[in-house]
């Protein structure tokens, strides 16, 4: 059986615990060194299917007053994807008036996600 | 002229905010005046998530936390004037701003908000010899190029200083393109919030050298290469361990300093450590009725105690216009002066917000915020009143990247007022 830990610090709150989680053929065995249940969700999930929310801007046509419109992916993503997503928006202009939570790319880069305006122009 | 119960100077955060507060507190006529043409202060750069957990329980952008704040003031009728800018503030409570259309006009205000927020320190402050060549620019200068101008800075970057600005502008820079490799920080510790160094540099592969500086500059047109050397506990740089890094871009993410001209010349008086107003438990200033809140008080990490101090702020400057505390003050002038606590920032403690507490005047509760001065495991952050502890809590890591806070209660202040000073210490056990 292949036993690995990993060490990891948890990113959900400004404490930071330093986390140690097992893992034996993949599958997590135990998660310690967190302080609250949220380190051991976030321990699993980071060695299983680490997420991010990915935010950038785009470029907008007719506005007086914005040049950008920022976005985000409405949830997260799989890590691995990250880049998928920034090439997807490569390109991308939009068009004023917008309204926050427009979507700007549906089901960016099959994520089943979409990217949606964070800002009004 | 133009009168006012209440006028808040800056449209960011600590501003809307405020102006929310003194709404809700029932003042009818509250301005804001903000010299950009939007609000939102810096958080229209601010493009990533993580703003608001505490708040809305939910993960905003800049945009999106600061447009709720902008949505609720709008609803409530606070009054905007945008493209203004504040030029002076009196003692006896006059503003004088000045926009393109309407030249120089003056407010009457009942109360003044201070909320101007900071900005980076400059390259000037570090003294890194060299030419100035093109390609030196602030991580915040950088991140507004970025994300509201769409221009990049360069494509091969070098980061100087672990503030949090500067890891989020690796993660953007990485993402759009550019390589960015490595950030570069003076102190064996990060300025900046752990989740930023695992998000926006492990993520990335970008390393973290601590206890590095940049030593010179190579380039005179544009940045052509920077030096990067190890220092030693004095901060001096190690003879023989310097590396060169060639590069287009550096970028600085030394520390933010709040803006308080326009508080110096109000007569306010300002605090050494953290270049913010003195302030007391009402965050008023030492100039009666002119209070502060937000990054021109001290520099804060999380927009979300932003939010909350300024409301605080926005409430007391409303019950100040309306004459609530000028109705206190008669009722126990003399003695005022001393029942109030002054708060001391003991062994291990950088700074207090406030600087006094009168606990008569003060709410059921009122949180205290501080930072600590280097990066301590296992310690007990404790309040003594005089010489009794009244507080006694054990944290397992206080870094002096991340604000602290410990929430006093009147009942225990009351009834030692006459011990004269409040200190906040750091203790092993
Ligand atoms: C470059 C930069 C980037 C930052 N990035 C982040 C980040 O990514 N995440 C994070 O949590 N925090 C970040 N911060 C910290 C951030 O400043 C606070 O979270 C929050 O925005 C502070 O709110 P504030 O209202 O006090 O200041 P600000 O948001 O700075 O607002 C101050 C406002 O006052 C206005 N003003 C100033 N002087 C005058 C005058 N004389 N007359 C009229 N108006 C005036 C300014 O135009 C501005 O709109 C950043 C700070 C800076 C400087
Ligand atoms: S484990 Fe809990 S307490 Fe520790 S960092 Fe994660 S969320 Fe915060």
């Amino acid at each position: 059986m292949a036993r690995e830990e990993r060490e990891l610090i948890c990113i959900n709150c400004p404490l930071g615990c330093p986390l140690v989680v097992t893992l034996e053929d993949g599958v997590v065995q135990s998660v310690t060194g967190n302080t609250c249940k949220r380190g051991d969700a976030y321990g699993r999930k980071e060695v299983t299917s680490p997420t991010r929310i990915v935010t950038s801007s785009v470029p907008v046509d007719g506005s007086a007053r914005d040049r950008m419109v920022s976005v985000k992916t409405a949830t997260d993503i799989p890590k691995d994807k990250i880049f998928d997503v920034m090439s997807a928006l490569e390109g991308v202009r939009l068009s004023a008036p917008v309204a926050i939570g427009d979507v700007v790319v549906a089901n960016v880069a099959g994520t089943g996600v979409d990217v949606v305006a964070t800002r009004r122009a | 002229m133009l009168s006012y119960e209440v006028v808040i100077i800056g449209g960011g955060p600590a501003g809307l905010a405020a102006a929310i507060a003194a709404r809700e507190s029932g003042c009818e006529r509250v301005l804001v005046i903000e010299r950009d043409d939007r609000l939102g202060g810096i958080l229209n750069q601010c493009i990533h998530n993580g703003f608001g957990l505490h708040t809305f329980k939910e993960e905003l952008t800049g945009p999106e936390y600061a447009a709720r704040y902008e949505d609720r003031a709008q609803e409530l009728g606070v009054e905007f004037c945008l493209g203004s800018m504040v030029i002076d503030v009196s003692s006896d409570l006059v503003v004088h701003a000045v926009s393109p259309e309407r030249g120089v006009y003056g407010v009457q205000a009942g109360a003044v908000v201070l909320a101007m927020g900071c900005r980076e320190r400059p390259r000037g402050a570090l003294g890194i010899p060299g030419y100035r060549p093109a390609g030196i620019y602030t991580a915040g200068t950088a991140q507004r190029l970025v994300n509201m101008e769409g221009q990049m800075p360069g494509r091969e970057v070098v980061i100087l200083g672990s503030g949090d600005i500067g890891l989020i502008m690796a993660r953007r820079m990485t993402l759009e393109g550019a390589h960015v490799a490595c950030v570069a920080e003076l102190m064996p510790y990060s300025g900046g919030l752990k989740r930023n160094i695992v998000q926006c540099l492990d993520d990335y592969g970008i390393p973290l050298l601590l206890s590095h500086t940049v030593t010179r500059i190579e380039g005179r047109k544009r940045v052509e290469a920077v030096w990067i050397a190890k220092v030693d506990e004095q901060r001096r740089p190690i003879p023989g361990t310097e590396v060169r890094y060639a590069c287009d871009t550096l970028m600085l993410s030394v520390g933010l300093l709040p803006e308080n001209e326009l508080s110096r010349e109000a007569g306010v008086e300002l605090s050494p450590v953290t270049r913010g107003p003195v302030v007391d438990e009402s965050l008023q200033t030492s100039v009666p009725g002119i209070f502060a809140c937000g990054n021109v008080l001290h520099v804060h990490d999380l927009v979300d105690y932003v939010s909350q101090e300024a409301d605080a702020a926005g409430r007391c400057a409303a019950h100040y216009a309306l004459g609530q505390r000028s109705a206190d003050v008669q009722a126990d002038e003399a003695a005022e002066a001393q029942r109030a606590l002054c708060l001391e920032a003991g062994n291990g403690v950088r700074y207090t917000v406030p600087s006094t507490i009168a606990p008569a005047r003060m709410d059921e509760r009122l949180t205290v915020r501080f930072r600590v001065d280097n990066v301590y495991r296992d310690r007990f952050v404790s309040v003594f009143v005089g010489d009794e502890r009244i507080m006694h809590r054990k944290k397992r890591v206080l870094a002096p990247g991340e604000m602290e806070e410990v929430v006093l209660r009147r009942a225990d202040l009351l009834e030692r007022v006459d011990a004269g000073h409040i200190v906040i210490r750091l203790e092993e056990e």
